[in-house]
């Protein structure tokens, strides 16, 4: 995984609650078995007018000129300003390739989904909690300002706004060494492998109908 | 010292170590797979050289995907006509073949809804930790397992490791007094549940469903009910240990025979909450006020009993509220006020990991029993969870009156519920769904699902119009 680094990013909005996984990427893309290629289809029923197809051409397709991601002073954006309960639904993995596909690399909010935040620090996207009256007052400040950008430092999990006021967040102390180191979690857990090992056997002897039985 | 919750016991017991920082690592008992969140686990693993951890742990199927007219079905894989499909169902066979996991391929008559399947098939027992590449992973933990869903990176995390680096969550038990009324089902109690805590309601909790009307439902009806507890934002529901519960797993494919059998059974039976365990937050409902619940909007929390009417902007206290519910009756071509009994109805669709059971099957055809789809449904379809439910089901005769009303009968999996198949709502439509899940575009772009329970959605294909079961179905329930 790429390190975080400290991000200084032109923010964008989007400005509804409960924003599900199925908005974030639809159904008919799950059906890729790569990793990669999401970007251009993440929110894909809002912001063309017509329906995607996996491996269709996307730049020729109608844009929604309504959906913020299509305006021009949204272009790079690298933050996602949203409402509470984003990356509800599935637990398609999907939906945070997309988002990180598409270039964003932290997305704020006063709520996530349990599995969609867990998914997103494995994709180096990271999710930030902050209180629903400062995403209120972030969204204005957004709207009223043209190149609205945010400062995320993750190692002092800080937010800094353009007029210099400081949000702090909370973010899990591991996930958080993970995502600034860029550490590989399957490696980290197999540095534990006789821990796993010893547990295992102890396991199979209490509870050996566990074992051996799917063959 | 305050006793253990159920989940805490399920915790325990699979901790092989815990952090500093408050997360564990939590052994893996059993790991389901499908077509659609396991390919970049495989490829994961093939770039970096792994295996896995333990073969016998894991076990896949194919069902996202699958397609269920029996024509195109008869082909096998080769025979799915949609080229992309087709290959995310043939990469799954193709990993399971070179990393010698166990697979139910897709015409086996055991090949089903990965959550029907596993407990179908005992591959998911009580006291079991069991993860899936899929948020209704959650319905397993109705047999008394601590069972969630995973992203794509856990998968290949489990299949690398037999592990999980997990934060364990808190404790909710959802109370259940009384019993629900005749007619009224687990998926009105979910719904239910589901109107009165939110969609985000169980977030960071694992919820416990508990009390009488709890202990009545069927094995089916409690897969049921944990199954949503996703949609109220649970990783993970359960339910403690009964006499349903070791009845239900006995005799099973993959469960214990002989004297292993009365080990585990033995074990199993301390797997409930202790009289004296403390929960962090509980919630109580009264079974006999929960009437059949119908969802008018895009979101599983937007639902009310069948005899009430969509909420108007009047009614809405907030900004926020107002342009939620404004957007919600757009996209769902519905005016605040109207009686959920005049919402038309073009499909109706009974299948999903939520009610595509034998019991879902039955409840289905005991109201379909001597009527007719009405006139107006262009298409109302009954789609087994797997080929056992199927094969029981005919046995049964339900196809046949299934058939005889109307209804198309098909092979098992996923269907309409997500639309990744030919199976899908046209633009605009109105559904009548046994599905989980009513977010925009879910069931096909621009289509209108409306969640329901087997019994209604069969009752809304007769009359055309969502209906009182209770009132229609008269002595046959
Ligand atoms: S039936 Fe629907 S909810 Fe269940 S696993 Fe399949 S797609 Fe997911």
């Amino acid at each position: 995984m790429i390190p975080f680094a400290a991000l200084s990013g032109l923010v964008a909005p989007m400005d509804r609650a409960n924003v599900d996984t199925d908005v974030i990427i639809p159904k008919q893309f799950l059906k890729s078995i790569r990793r990669s290629g999401f970007g251009p289809n993440l929110f894909d029923e809002l912001r063309y007018l017509d329906e995607g197809q996996p491996d269709s051409d996307n730049s020729h397709r109608p844009l929604n000129p309504d959906f913020p991601l299509n305006h021009a002073r949204y272009a790079g954006a690298q933050i996602l300003l949203t409402r509470a309960n984003f990356g509800c639904g599935s637990s398609r993995e999907h939906a945070p390739w997309a988002l990180a596909d598409y270039g964003f690399r932290a997305i704020i909010a006063p709520s996530f989904a349990d599995i969609f935040h867990s998914n997103c620090f494995k994709n180096g996207l990271l999710p930030i909690v902050l209180d629903e009256q400062i995403v209120f007052r972030l969204f204005d400040e957004l709207y009223a300002t043209e190149g609205y950008t945010l400062t995320v430092e993750l190692a002092e999990q800080r937010v800094i706004t353009p007029s210099g006021e400081v949000l702090s967040f909370d973010v899990d102390s591991f996930r958080k060494r993970c995502l600034l180191e860029g550490l590989d979690d399957i490696g980290l857990t197999l540095k534990q492998a006789d821990a796993i090992r010893q547990f295992e056997s102890q396991w199979r002897q209490q509870s050996p109908w566990l074992f051996d039985v799917i063959e | 010292m305050a006793g253990k919750t159920l989940y805490d016991k399920l915790w325990d017991s699979h901790v092989v170590e815990m952090r500093d920082d408050g997360t564990g690592l939590i052994y893996i008992d059993r790991h389901l797979i499908h077509e659609v969140t396991s390919p970049q686990a495989f490829e994961g693993l093939r770039l970096a050289g792994r295996g896995l951890w333990r073969r016998d742990a894991n076990l896949a199927v194919p069902d996202h995907n699958v397609p269920t007219g029996s024509q195109e079905r008869a082909g096998g894989v080769s025979g799915i006509l949609d080229p992309v499909s087709r290959l995310q169902v043939q990469t799954l066979d193709d990993n399971c073949a070179s990393f010698d996991v166990v697979e139910i391929p897709i015409n086996d008559v055991r090949q089903g809804i990965v959550h029907v399947v596993g407990p179908e098939s005992g591959a998911t027992l009580p006291g079991m930790t069991v993860v899936c590449g899929d948020s209704h992973t959650s319905t397993h933990g109705a047999l008394g397992a601590l069972a969630h869903g995973i992203g794509t990176s856990e998968v290949e995390h489990v299949l690398a490791t037999q592990c999980l680096i997990q934060r364990k969550m808190k404790n909710l038990r959802v109370r259940v007094n009384g019993r629900l009324q005749v007619g009224v089902t687990a998926k009105d109690l979910a719904l239910a549940i589901i109107g009165r805590i939110g969609t985000a309601g169980g977030t960071g909790y694992a919820i416990e469903f508990a009390g009488e009307a709890v202990e009545h439902l069927s094995m089916e009806g409690r897969m049921t009910l944990c199954n949503m507890s996703i949609e109220a934002g649970a990783r993970m529901g359960m339910i403690g240990v009964d006499d349903k519960t070791i009845n239900y797993v006995a005799g099973r494919d993959y469960a214990p025979k002989g004297a292993l059998w009365d080990a585990a059974a033995a074990y199993w039976r301390t797997l409930h909450s202790d009289a004296d365990a403390v929960f962090d937050r509980e919630v109580v409902l009264e079974a006999a006020e929960i009437k059949p619940q119908v969802t008018w909007g895009t979101s599983p929390e937007m639902v009310l009993p069948i005899d009430a009417y969509v909420p108007t902007l009047a009614e809405q206290s907030t900004e926020v509220e107002r342009s939620s519910l404004k957007r919600a009756l757009e996209y769902m071509g519905l005016t605040g006020g109207q009686a959920i009994t005049d919402i038309q109805l073009d499909r109706v669709f009974i299948g999903s990991c939520t009610n595509s059971r034998i019991e879902d099957i039955r409840e289905a055809a005991a109201v379909a029993k001597g009527r007719k789809v009405a006139g107006s449904i262009k298409q109302a379809m009954v789609v087994p969870g797997s080929g056992l439910v199927k094969q029981q089901a005919e046995q049964e005769g339900l196809h046949t009156i299934l058939l005889e009303a109307g209804f198309e009968w098909r092979e098992p999996g996923c269907s309409m519920c997500l639309a990744m198949n030919a199976d899908k709502l046209g633009h605009g439509e109105h559904c009548a769904s046994t599905s989980n899940r009513n977010f925009e575009g879910r069931q096909g772009i621009g289509g209108r699902t409306h969640l329901v329970s087997p019994g209604m959605a069969a009752a809304a294909a007769i009359a055309g119009r969502f209906v009182d079961v209770r009132t229609l179905a008269g002595d046959t329930l």
